[in-house]
């Protein structure tokens, strides 16, 4: 099992409705995120283009978050998922500067916390918070190891982007181009 | 003009608008922990070398502000922890990848024995010390019998300390300006800098104080030759690497590192050890101050404007 999600750019209109609705399932502090929306304007007036992104942990197969960690509060779950054990966490913010997403932020409460790709409702059989909400259906989330899941029969029809996959972490969402 | 305009919509507290997690308390400790090594290096060098009654500065005298040091820089640590009451969590498991749980065992055994070294040598400066308890007495008698032993260890751990100070950045790659490997040997060598001046200090004989004065002049022509490597790998690397170098090259650290680091901390002491060397009286604590002075900008600079550089996407 290697969960993954993908996420259209050519469909998604940046309207943030999967930034509330995370903070709103995950009871994200106010002033914190952990998905955002990315807006890349390229070219030249008045050939513009415009690439917008919903971002969030990469929850990446070479996770330096993961490796770096002093205590293994940061670990993978199954299926590839990585999420933090909060009595575990010290809050040294190792993972935080090792994160080149910059997907993690220290909690007020004090441990680290991130995207865990909403592994409780996952567990339930039901999408993250994010894909379900998502107006345009412009996010695709599922198991990269079944064919037949909504990831993977995206994924063979369409091209794809990774971020910074020269970073070496092999980052698992996927960007529709 | 072809343009590419990023705006993200994430402003997370210390992450945005460029990583700010660690402040002043991690780079001091790194200074900390680096002068901690250098002077527990030295020490039982000269303990194994049979040198102890040669270079009693070395060996017997300046250990004894070791522990002092690494209760401050292990404060600093504890400080800057977040989730504080959790700490004990770093003692419950062994991660060979991650830096810090080395840094954390590395600790956890130099810092007893640095007590016991600054206790077996406590009659260098209280003559007529008494430990009073049988105890404590008997303890003292197991560790002299086995002070070789103990400088073996000390001299390994103080090394794993020292490299681990660089390290520790060293290991993140999502920080181009940290990504390299220069990092670790750099801090050692500068760590070990900062001991020989502090031993100076604490030299009793001229003899003792040029010997460290020539070990400090050729540490800190290591540490400018392993900058100037450093500087080579960064421009010689990827786009990233090179902007991290940019930031010293002409960048917003450009004077504070150039001036406080490399002439203040490095250049200007060496002219002075050389003129010292050369019969030419230099007050000697000058040069030491500017050493420890260089040890600690260096990590602060390093430390800052490494979360300042990133991947762009």
């Amino acid at each position: 099992m290697r969960y993954a999600m993908a996420i259209d750019t050519k469909k998604c209109v940046g309207c943030s409705d999967c930034v509330v609705a995370c903070q709103t399932e995950n009871n994200v502090p106010i002033g914190y995120c952990r998905d955002w929306i990315v807006e890349v304007t390229d070219g030249t007036y008045p050939q513009l283009e415009i690439e917008i992104r919903s971002e969030r942990c990469n929850h990446c197969d070479n996770a330096p978050c993961v490796r770096c960690c002093p205590t293994g509060a940061s670990h993978f779950e199954p299926g590839g998922i990585v999420t933090v054990t909060h009595n575990k966490c010290i809050g040294c913010g190792a993972c935080i500067a090792s994160c080149p997403y910059d997907a993690r932020y220290s909690h007020p409460d004090g441990y680290v916390d991130k995207c865990t790709f909403c592994i409780h409702r996952i567990q339930k059989g039901e999408k993250p918070a994010c894909v379900s909400v998502c107006p345009t259906k412009c996010m695709y989330f599922g198991d990269l190891e079944d064919p037949n899941s909504d990831v993977s029969r995206i994924l063979k029809k369409r091209k794809y982007k990774t971020l910074i996959p020269e970073a070496g972490t092999k980052p698992q969402v996927y960007y529709l181009i | 003009m072809r343009e590419e305009l990023i705006t993200s919509g994430r402003l997370n507290p210390h992450i945005d608008p460029h990583l700010e997690i660690w402040h002043w308390q991690i780079p001091l400790y790194l200074f900390l922990g680096g002068l901690a090594a250098g002077i527990l290096f030295f020490a039982a060098l000269y303990t194994i070398l049979g040198k102890e009654d040669k270079y009693p500065g070395a060996v017997r005298r300046a250990p004894i502000i070791v522990p002092f040091l690494l209760i401050i820089g292990l404060t600093a640590l504890f400080i800057d922890l977040r989730h504080k009451l959790f700490f004990w969590q770093l003692y419950t498991t062994i991660r060979l990848q991650s830096p810090m749980s080395w840094g954390a065992w590395t600790l956890l055994a130099i810092t007893p024995l640095s007590f016991a070294w600054a206790a077996l040598h406590i009659r260098e400066f209280f003559p007529n010390w008494d430990w009073k308890f049988t105890i404590l007495k008997e303890i003292e008698k197991f560790l002299l019998q086995y002070k070789l032993t103990m400088a073996w260890v000390i001299i390994i751990l103080s090394v794993i300390l020292g490299i681990y100070t660089g390290i520790l950045f060293s290991a993140f790659n999502a920080r181009p300006l940290w990504n390299t490997s220069i990092l670790g040997p750099l801090f050692l060598t500068s760590g070990l800098s900062a001991g020989a001046a502090a031993i100076i200090l604490f030299a009793t004989t001229k003899k003792e104080r040029v010997l460290f004065a020539k070990i400090d002049l050729m540490l800190i022509g290591i540490e400018l030759f392993l900058i100037i490597h450093m500087f080579m790998g960064f421009l010689a690397s990827t786009e990233v690497q090179i902007e991290a170098a940019n930031l010293f090259l002409g960048g917003s650290y450009t004077a504070p590192f150039w001036i406080f680091v490399v002439g203040m901390g490095m250049v200007v002491p060496a002219i002075l050890e050389i003129l010292e060397l050369r019969h030419i009286k230099v007050p000697v604590v000058i040069p030491v101050v500017l050493v420890l002075f260089g040890s600690v900008m260096l990590r602060f600079i390093i430390a800052y404007a490494g979360q300042f550089s990133r991947w762009l996407y």
